[in-house]
């Protein structure tokens, strides 16, 4: 097929390749804003084959690494309620919290199950009247829908034994709050496809024209991403500062309006504590009004909350970019996959355990890196 | 986490409460929600998420999409037996 065919043609990539480096007259570091974006860029060496100079940033695009342990501390104490049914997507399981995870709380007998999509939790909740049934609702926009029409699901059927854990994300005041940094390394961005494929990219507009960065909506396949990079970076070699799509295929400028308006309906904006990088203003979703009776933190009280105990981790630095895993000492050693210190090592997105699976290590660190650093 | 894979849709179910769908991914079918896609007919390839459909891609650019990313391995697995990744 022609069309699949060109876009996995590795000599269209070299192509590519050679045309970035024929176009890149300074170095450039780019941010790919998601974890998805991450995983392919390292676990396909793209970031390796780029040419001198031309450095990826990895962005805090990784809603499990971003999760802040008071959220996961407060979804083990709902776990470990007894009459509860507490559900989660998958990856959350194994995110430490201060003392456990919730794969260990269910190790120890409290009822934790993982559900494909947030719709199964509504199911379970009609199934079992009398559970109470939690749902831990993280994500970014992509996600943002599928958790509404769970709390949508849950009214129309009459649910009173359903609710949510929320902690919901937003990558436009993510990418501002990079930007606001004063140690801010980034000259351009590749937006997360996903995200703008509900939300569409108006948003992004207004960020590209205030401070002067290149934002190309970029896909999530090899080739996508050399696109994407190529654009960015032609966009910086002609000192253009303008939002652009790569992924025309899926994304619209407006986004899928019926998603957007089921999110309006259910969550409304709030500031968000992200981990690992604080509090930024206005980048979260919560319940709106008329939906707080699915709010999990309002039917629960609270237990005292344990202080975030010290640790190696230095999640911060490496979802702000500023680190890479191999700078850290606990990379591969004492924090793996298996045995996580931190976020990033926990989900396939994080950067983290995207560079273990990948093989990084310190001795062998990317040359791109290199050329960029050195 | 914000993976999604196209699938074809092969069925359309009345709402109850809201319309669903059974989508082929590549020889592996799941029920989808449509909720968000009420332009989405039968053959057309819907972008699933987390069991939700958020928008219809056309074949050429489905069949490619699901190519590569058979290629990369797991992913789709991954996508589709459960977890946000």
């Amino acid at each position: 097929m022609k069309y699949l065919d060109e876009y996995r043609d590795p000599a269209l990539a070299r192509r590519l390749l050679a045309e970035l480096g024929a176009v890149a007259t300074r170095p450039w570091r780019l941010m790919e804003v998601c974890g998805g974006q991450t995983h392919t860029l390292v676990r396909q060496g793209i970031d390796e084959l780029l040419p001198a100079g031309i450095r990826m940033i990895h962005g805090p695009g990784c809603p499990v690494c971003v999760t802040p342990v008071a959220v996961i501390d407060r979804a083990l104490e709902l776990a470990a309620t007894p009459d509860v049914v507490f559900t989660s997507f998958g990856d959350m399981l194994r995110v430490p919290g201060t003392s456990t995870s919730l794969l260990q709380v269910k190790a120890a007998g409290g009822d934790v199950r993982v559900v494909y999509s947030p719709a199964d939790a509504v199911r379970i909740a009609a199934a079992e009247p009398r559970r109470r049934v939690v749902f831990l609702a993280v994500g970014f926009e992509t996600t943002a829908p599928a958790n509404a029409a769970a709390v949508l699901l849950a009214e129309s059927l009459g649910l009173t034994n359903f609710s949510m854990l929320v902690s919901h994300v937003l990558v436009p005041p993510a990418i501002t709050a990079i930007l606001e940094d004063p140690e801010c390394l980034v000259d351009g961005f590749l937006a997360a496809g996903h995200v703008c494929s509900v939300m569409g990219y108006t948003e992004y507009e207004p960020i590209a024209a205030r401070y002067r960065v290149p934002l190309v909506v970029t896909g999530f396949e090899p080739l996508d991403l050399l696109e994407g990079i190529l654009m960015a970076v032609h966009q910086l070699e002609s000192g253009r500062h303008e939002v652009e799509n790569q992924y025309a295929r899926a994304v619209h400028r407006d986004g899928n309006q019926v998603a957007q308006e089921a999110i309006r309906r259910v969550f409304r904006v709030a500031d968000k504590e992200w981990r690992g990088i604080g509090s930024i203003p206005d980048s979260g979703l919560v319940l709106a009004d008329g939906y707080e009776r699915f709010d999990a933190a309002l039917w629960f009280p609270s237990g005292p909350r344990s202080p975030e105990s010290a640790s190696e981790c230095i999640a911060g630095q490496i979802l702000t970019g500023v680190k890479t895993p191999t700078d850290c000492p606990a990379y591969g050693t004492r924090c793996t996959p298996r045995h996580p210190l931190g976020a990033p090592m926990v989900s396939s997105e994080g950067t983290c355990a995207a560079f273990f699976s990948a093989g990084r290590t310190a001795a062998a660190p990317s040359p791109a890196l290199n050329a960029a650093t050195s | 986490m914000c993976l999604a894979i196209p699938g074809r849709l092969e069925s359309v179910e009345p709402a109850d409460p809201f319309p669903t769908g059974t989508a082929d991914f590549g020889g592996i079918r799941k029920q989808v929600c449509l909720v968000f896609v009420p332009e989405a007919a039968i053959g057309d390839y819907v972008l699933v998420h987390v069991g939700f459909a958020i928008g219809v891609i056309d074949e050429a650019e489905a069949l490619r999409t699901l190519a590569v990313l058979r290629a990369m391995g797991d992913v789709v697995e991954t996508e589709l037996a459960g977890g946000v990744s």
